[in-house]
């Protein structure tokens, strides 16, 4: 946080990085949940199956078993879809928090996701787009611009962008964004059978073409960003320290912001607008394997779908015999840890 | 605790006579911009009981009142649109008094209950209310305060560590907005609401339900509650000048604000027992009203007749801009707020003093 540079000590990432066998025993407990939870996610739901008959019908698929099809047509995809949009939500908001210095940063808070919202609404009402391969494109421009907004508004004046300021933007512009939205949805009624999912963001229903048009954008986007670990490290210190370690800061923030688009926007194409788990999953890191980027980034890009996953296989299991949206899930779960994220104050100051 | 205040107010005071001429002043200007408001209004009200599907001209209007008018002209004016126009402004007026109020107490321009998070967990209430208890009426408006009440006690009590900081408040009431939210959509999900007015009403606020049986207890709540502020209102003066000088007047000071609260809280979940949570007009009612009146002080009445004047506003725009649809206030509220928040926002931060 920019405020905080003039008092107080910082403690820089090397006096706090636990030892290298801790961080190594989180991740490797962290590789063993995110399996867990990719297997639950292929077996729970409506009609439950037993972990050998789920990895039968993933291995050998024997198409004239029904419970193979089940495995294979519904849930795979939707595994594959919280997997690879739960990676690039956690690894956007550990970038996030990293660029802005801003320990509240979330794609979903931040207003980021409700502007690509409103542009694939858009996309579908205006133009008639009907694929997230065609929308795709629209849920990067959207969250471009609003990212832009939301930094540009609370970053004026000499006191920059403050976590309050960043999340007041944020409100505001999802506020604003979202009216939008549900007016275009009210207009015309055939977006509205196909955006009904988007308001709160879900995984069921997205089928693999989705994962195949936003994974290139995705893996492109977490690759930049994992080579921004160490230049994140160096920001964490304060621009000055930064440049007087012969970082590039202007190619830094241009390169993060790309991977903070790219992650966002394709998160968004595939799943539709979900709060708060970029916002928690870099605390859990931060909190298992340091303050070094080169790890926390690494360890998001983990924990965030075995969370994703894991509020998903909830959200199945809550509200028998129906089924809830991901995104309500993870608000509850969320919700109360943001809140005492802001009451542990020290988080708030980073 | 975060003391910007929406306009500056004179560092040197004037003394003796000057006092009195610029105070005088001040409330002539008040009065003035009270009637040009409460004008503004009739105005407003005037063009809403008028236009429609079926328009209704002014002799028919002066018919009405002289009870000449033919059934279908009465049923349309009496039945339909009044209603909806006096719930618009009968709940405008308490969104613009709730974030008033709120906005004085916190002494932050940006506290108001719809940022804090009271008018979505008030959503939540209400909606469980419809929905779990069956309440409808006066029994929903208590359900809808009580709900409003434990969400603003416990955003307090969670934002309180060695006092309440302007920051912390506002960053819980993030918190628990989203939360209201989801649990808003989780019930809409979970039971079986097929009329789209209702989800709307609880999502983004709407007027559509506004009929004569949830009108008269809006109108009940909102006859206590401004009572209440009557009282209150000379202490609330002395509060603005600091807590110091509050209890140098021999006002309780925390006793005051307490009540203040509880009165704010109130107004607000009454407007929204009925409408749901409309967005930005608690935010935006306090700041115009100051700015129009221009005497630095808390002008509660213009407030109220802004908030007034913006429901029905809103409302008007959101049922006629685009035909053959009706939008949701809310949404309109939600596009022309935004904006203003943003620029406080940049304001705020100008000044050098913003969260």
């Amino acid at each position: 946080m920019t405020t905080t540079t003039g008092g107080g000590a910082r403690t820089a990432p090397a006096t706090r990085r636990p030892g290298r066998p801790r961080a190594a025993l989180g991740f490797l407990l962290l590789g063993l949940a995110l399996a867990v939870a990719a297997l639950l996610s292929l077996a729970v739901g409506a009609n439950p199956l037993p972990p050998g008959v789920v990895l039968d019908a993933v291995l050998r698929t024997d198409p004239t078993l029904p419970d193979h099809l089940v495995v294979v047509e519904k849930r795979l995809p939707r595994t594959l879809v919280g997997l690879t949009a739960g990676l690039a939500l956690g690894m956007a908001g550990a970038v996030m928090q990293g660029l802005t210095r801003n320990p509240l940063a979330d794609p979903g808070l931040l207003g980021i996701n409700a502007g690509a919202s409103l542009f694939v609404v858009g996309a579908i009402s205006l133009l008639g787009a009907t694929s997230p391969g065609e929308y795709v494109w629209f849920a990067f421009a959207g969250a471009a611009v609003s990212a832009v907004v939301v930094y540009g508004v609370s970053s004026f004046g000499r006191e920059g962008a403050t976590p309050v300021k960043l999340a007041l933007a944020g409100a505001a512009v999802t506020a604003a964004l979202t009216s939008i939205v549900t007016a275009v949805l009210l207009v015309d009624q055939s977006s509205l059978d196909q955006m009904r999912f988007w308001q709160v963001g879900a995984l069921a229903a997205r089928g693999l073409p989705v994962v195949a048009q936003t994974t290139p954008f995705i893996v492109g986007g977490a690759l930049v960003a994992l080579l921004l670990g160490r230049s994140l490290n160096g920001l964490a210190l304060g621009d000055d320290v930064a440049r007087g370690l012969g970082q590039n800061i202007v190619r830094t923030r241009i390169l993060a912001a790309v991977a903070i688009v790219a992650l966002c926007g394709a998160a968004t194409a595939s799943v539709g607008p979900i709060a708060f788990v970029g916002l928690l999953v870099p605390h859990v890191a931060r909190s298992v394997v340091g303050l070094d980027y080169r790890l926390i980034l690494p360890f998001s890009a983990l924990a965030s779908p075995t969370l994703l996953l894991a509020c998903d296989v909830i959200a199945r299991v809550v509200a028998r015999p129906g089924e809830l949206q991901v995104g309500i899930v993870t608000a509850v779960i969320g919700a109360p840890l943001f809140i005492a994220l802001v009451r542990k104050g020290k988080a708030v100051r980073l | 605790m975060i003391t910007t205040r929406p306009s500056t107010r004179p560092s040197t005071r004037p003394s003796g006579g000057t006092v009195r001429a610029v105070r005088r002043r001040g409330t002539r200007r008040e009065a003035a911009v009270t009637l040009v408001l409460v004008l503004l209004l009739l105005g407003a009200m005037l063009l809403g009981v008028s236009v429609g599907r079926a328009s209704v001209s002014l002799p028919e209007l002066l018919d009405l009142l002289t009870g000449r008018a033919d059934q279908v002209t009465r049923f349309v004016l009496i039945e339909l649109r009044l209603p909806r126009l006096l719930t618009a402004v009968v709940t405008g007026a308490c969104l613009g008094l709730s974030g008033a109020l709120l906005q004085t107490i916190v002494r932050n321009p940006l506290a108001s209950p719809d940022i804090v998070g009271i008018t979505h967990s008030a959503s939540a209430a209400g909606v469980l209310g419809v929905v779990y208890l069956g309440l409808s009426g006066l029994a929903l408006a208590g359900f809808v305060c009580l709900g409003a009440l434990a969400a603003a006690a416990a955003i307090y009590l969670l934002a309180w560590r060695h006092g309440v900081a302007g920051y912390r408040l506002l960053l819980i009431g993030i918190g628990v907005a989203a939360l209201s939210t989801s649990v808003v959509s989780w019930v809409l999900t979970q039971s079986d609401v097929r009329d789209a007015r209702v989800a709307l009403t609880w999502i983004t606020g709407s007027l559509a339900r506004a009929d004569w049986p949830t009108l008269n207890p809006l109108l009940g709540c909102f006859a206590v509650l401004v009572a209440a502020l009557v009282l209150l209102g000379g202490r609330l003066r002395s509060l603005e000048l600091g807590d110091d000088s509050a209890i140098s007047l021999g006002v309780p000071a925390e006793r005051t604000r307490l009540w203040l609260l509880l009165t704010s809280v109130g107004l607000a979940a009454s407007a929204v027992a009925v409408t749901g949570p409309v967005a930005f007009v608690a935010l935006v009612s306090a700041p115009i009203a100051r700015r129009t009146v221009r005497s630095g002080r808390l002008a509660l009445l213009p407030a109220a007749l802004i908030g007034a004047l913006i429901m029905l506003a809103s409302d008007l725009l959101a049922q006629f801009t685009i035909p053959d649809v009706l939008l949701p206030v809310g949404v309109v509220t939600g596009i022309v707020g935004a904006p203003y928040l943003l620029w406080l926002l940049m304001r705020t931060n100008r000044s050098g003093a913003g969260g």
